[in-house]
């Protein structure tokens, strides 16, 4: 364990403070905002203003405005005005509705150089605000490794050095919880938001937000986990963010309305109570339910987004992980969340690494984590799984981006672009567990080739290029990212809707902002051109607005009501999209109805747009998906669901492939697949009322109130 | 061993006594929304129904702060200190016998302390000893 907590305590020595009256908060709101400047120590309170909230609401829409307002169109994400932006919203933080807890991270991106967000769980963004800051914005570099201490039931911050190693998060979580609880019942209300080597070592650097369990007494740590937000807070030299709040009500957000927010909450926990265990089974299971369906469905990345299913996938089955997970009492990762999809494996002993022999408390592994280090690298071993996820967490690295760099060495190893010589003696074909755990271990101490592979897809495919001569479209076909960004982990080959929904994106390829692949490829729902753009208008304004009041998505439609059979349009949650705006009315005093639900969201998500379109992307090129992500890219590919293609060329694409090559028939599939996802994209532009090159036109952005003077002329440069 | 409210609710007649006593007792009021045992008027047999906790302790595991507690004597309680007004355990229970009211940040539930059994003038609540799990 390195230091104690006594050691450790006398070791802090306080670099700049600042003390203040902790502002009350008034219907979800505190009115303030804190900015802190590594540079130069700078620690000042700053307005929320009426135009904020009204514009941007709060959560992700107020770290773009912060960000837009910190850095030029030339600023790189390792430069110190650079800022990481964190942030829950008017919501976020009361304990009545299910999924109300999330925080926003906001910043510029390595791996994209474009804007990133990412919604992460755990108490930070609740215990901040409550603290009396809606936003806290990080600029500047400090010239130490410092930890920044907002101790709300004092009203004072610092910013402090101390002898903390900041190379695992899970340390550096409970060594701060020990030393900034005053006491053991305090510890539940303190919260740290850390990383660790990875995020030194890698452009693909997580954050870890804690919530102290009470039952397991140890901090459990939430991902931040897309874009490398933990490498930009370590180019910050920042070691640890710490919240410390002891007063957590009902009451804390204080509310309207509080009557409202508790009959819809009270509502949606019973309605959990009785049924999730038929449906979701999200208390037991959480997003791991989804391995046996996605496999029955062909729709769990195997080897690269090769395949869909793999007879094997029965090893890492639902079952199999519920199995795993040793506390199947309801879990959530913020108080009051009935749905309780967190879990967790608990005394999992370590065999590999720094802390072999360990026991440690594993939170997961989610589906994403065990789709992406497990089927998608070819790996049905369960132990594996979460053994790769413990060390992804602690080292602070993104275990979507890390399954899909992973997969992506697999398959160029297996096809000669790289060889034992290159990986420094990783046999890396798909299922080689041990030289995937390897490799995990080289991102995150950053040795060998994992300094290669840490720098994520994009940079991989050039350097296999410029170094080694590899045949670049290739792996381009295969290279599973978009704007820099690696895919999250769903097979969409078979639903356009989804693979608009991938790579039109703002941030990339990220499934919370459109996931259709059931409504599209198993419901059938979007037939048409104009269904599937309709969609991909619709979720992804409504999946915005998670993140702009501090809400999960999960309890959107993760649970079912019974009044969806009836439902005109059952895919939208009728019932649990009005709880939505009754508890938002409930929290602000204000009355929006569901299309003005739609308006807030679409403010926000075209100003992200634009924010692209002013650091020099977001245009229709960089809507481009890998082909490896539309359809089958090698023969291999075709061959395994040969007569699924062949039908589709047949009904489809018109063309009888009796007596085609594979070669020639892969080459139509293409053309036919590909054509479609441009003509996917001029009608998804039109919808969204952008040009066809994917800029807002200048009458949408007036219509949507976001014509501030220096976006029109952001637009204005590019139309 | 633990005591309960039992009831034998063919005998009741919808006076109301039980739930005015638990009212103006813990609340100061006389409310019948605001009593840990509530007393609906008709079942399908015809017999009114009444609704009072049966200290099965369900709503102790999903507490996620662990304000709910079981005593030395069995009786399942919550401590409004500890409580952050979640209701999660309004979601769980049973019997739908955690109350919440729009007026009240924290849940409420029957704690054993007979007080309405005393007033009902047709014994139809009674104090039960029951075996604990």
């Amino acid at each position: 364990m390195g230091i104690t907590t006594e050691e450790l305590r006398a070791s802090r020595k306080v670099l700049a403070e600042f003390d203040y009256e902790p502002a009350e908060i008034e219907k979800g709101y505190s009115g303030k905002s804190l900015y802190i400047n590594l540079t130069d120590l700078t620690i000042k309170p700053k307005d929320i203003t009426e135009q904020m909230k009204e514009i941007f609401i709060g959560g992700k829409g107020f770290g773009l405005w912060y960000l837009w307002n910190a850095v030029k169109p030339s600023t790189k994400w390792s430069d110190p005005e650079n800022e990481i932006v964190i942030s829950s919203g008017p919501i976020g933080g009361i304990t009545q509705y299910p999924g109300s807890g999330k925080s926003l991270v906001v910043t510029l991106s390595p791996l994209t150089n474009s804007v990133m967000d990412s919604n992460v769980g755990g108490y930070f963004g609740p215990y901040l605000k409550f603290s009396g800051w809606d936003a806290l914005e990080v600029q500047g570099k400090a010239d130490q490794d410092v930890v920044v201490f907002i101790d709300g039931d004092r009203g004072k911050i610092t910013i402090e050095k101390m002898e903390l190693d900041p190379g695992a998060s899970h340390l550096v979580s409970e060594q701060l919880t020990d030393m900034f609880a005053e006491s053991e019942k305090d510890k539940k209300n303190i919260s740290i938001v850390s990383t660790g080597s990875g995020a030194d070592n890698t452009l693909i650097g997580l954050l870890n937000f804690s919530f102290y369990d009470l039952r397991r007494k140890a901090p459990r740590l939430k991902q931040a986990g897309r874009g490398g937000i933990g490498t930009v807070f370590r180019e910050k030299n920042l070691a640890a963010l710490v919240v410390r709040y002891s007063s957590l009500s009902g009451r804390s957000n204080n509310p309207a309305d509080p009557s409202t927010i508790a009959k819809t909450g009270v509502k949606l926990a019973r309605e959990i109570n009785k049924f999730d265990d038929e449906q979701f089974r999200m208390r037991q299971i959480g997003t791991a339910n989804l391995m046996t369906p996605m496999n029955d469905y062909d729709l769990l990345p195997v080897n690269n987004f090769k395949f869909g299913s793999h007879e094997d996938a029965v090893k890492i089955s639902s079952d199999v992980l519920r199995s795993k997970f040793t506390q199947n009492m309801p879990d959530g990762c913020w108080v009051g969340c009935a749905l309780s999809c967190c879990k967790a494996v608990d005394n999992f002993e370590l065999k590999t690494g720094p802390f072999k022999g360990d026991k440690v408390i594993v939170d997961g592994p989610e589906y994403e984590t065990a789709a992406g280090l497990g089927s998608n690298c070819g790996i049905f071993d369960p132990d594996h799984i979460i053994e790769a996820n413990f060390y992804c967490d602690t080292y602070g690295i993104d275990t979507i981006s890390t399954g899909t760099i992973t997969a992506f060495a697999m398959e160029c190893y297996e096809n000669g672009v790289i060889n034992k010589e290159i990986t420094g003696g990783l046999e890396l074909s798909f299922g080689s567990a041990d030289a995937a755990m390897e490799l995990i271990h080289q991102m995150g101490q950053g040795r060998g080739f994992g300094k290669i592979a840490g720098l994520g897809v994009r940079r991989m495919k050039h350097f296999f290029v410029d170094e080694y001569g590899a045949d670049e479209a290739f792996l381009e076909d295969i290279g599973m990212e978009n704007k820099g960004l690696e895919y999250s982990q769903y097979q969409a080959k078979e639903s356009l809707a989804q693979q608009g929904g991938y790579a039109m994106t703002n941030k990339g390829p990220q499934h919370d902002e459109a996931w259709l692949i059931f409504m599209d490829m198993v419901n059938k729902q979007l037939p048409t051109f104009e269904k599937k753009a309709e969609a991909l208008h619709y979720f992804p304004m409504f999946r915005t607005w998670f993140g702009l009041m501090g809400l999960c998505k999960l309890p959107w439609n993760d649970i079912i009501p019974e009044s969806n059979k009836d439902a005109d349009r059952p895919e939208l949650i009728p019932e649990h999209v009005q709880n939505y705006v009754d508890i938002f009315n409930a929290v602000t005093g204000k009355q929006i109805d569901k299309d003005e639900m739609i308006r807030q969201s679409e403010r926000v998500y075209n100003f992200q747009r634009v924010f692209n379109l002013r650091l020099g992307f977001g245009t229709r090129e960089h809507d481009a998906a890998p082909y490896r992500a539309l359809g089958p890219v090698t023969e291999e590919e075709y061959e395994s669901r040969a007569e699924r293609y062949d039908n589709q060329l047949r009904d489809d694409v018109g063309i009888n492939p009796e007596g085609m090559s594979t070669a020639d028939k892969v080459k139509k599939m293409r053309e036919y697949r590909e054509s479609r996802y441009e003509q996917l994209i001029d009608v998804v532009y039109k919808r969204r009322g952008w040009t066809t090159n994917g800029i807002p036109t200048i009458g949408h952005l007036c219509e949507l109130g976001i014509d501030f003077p220096e976006v029109i002329e952001t637009v204005k440069n590019k139309l | 061993m633990l005591k309960i409210v039992e009831k034998n609710e063919k005998e009741c007649t919808l006076c109301g006594a039980c739930e005015t006593t638990c009212s103006t007792f813990y609340f100061k009021e006389d409310d019948r929304l605001k009593s840990s045992i509530q007393v609906l008027e008709a079942s399908e047999n015809g017999d009114p129904v009444i609704n009072v906790c049966n200290q099965c302790g369900n709503c102790i595991d999903v507490c996620p702060v662990e304000a709910i507690k079981r005593t030395g004597k069995g009786t399942v309680v919550i401590s409004k200190k500890a409580c952050v007004g979640c209701f999660n355990c309004v979601g769980v229970c049973p019997t739908d016998t955690m109350y919440w009211h729009e007026d009240l940040t924290e849940p409420f539930k029957c704690i054993s302390c007979s007080r309405c059994t005393k007033e009902c003038p047709t014994e139809a609540i009674f104090m039960e000893e029951v075996a604990t799990n």
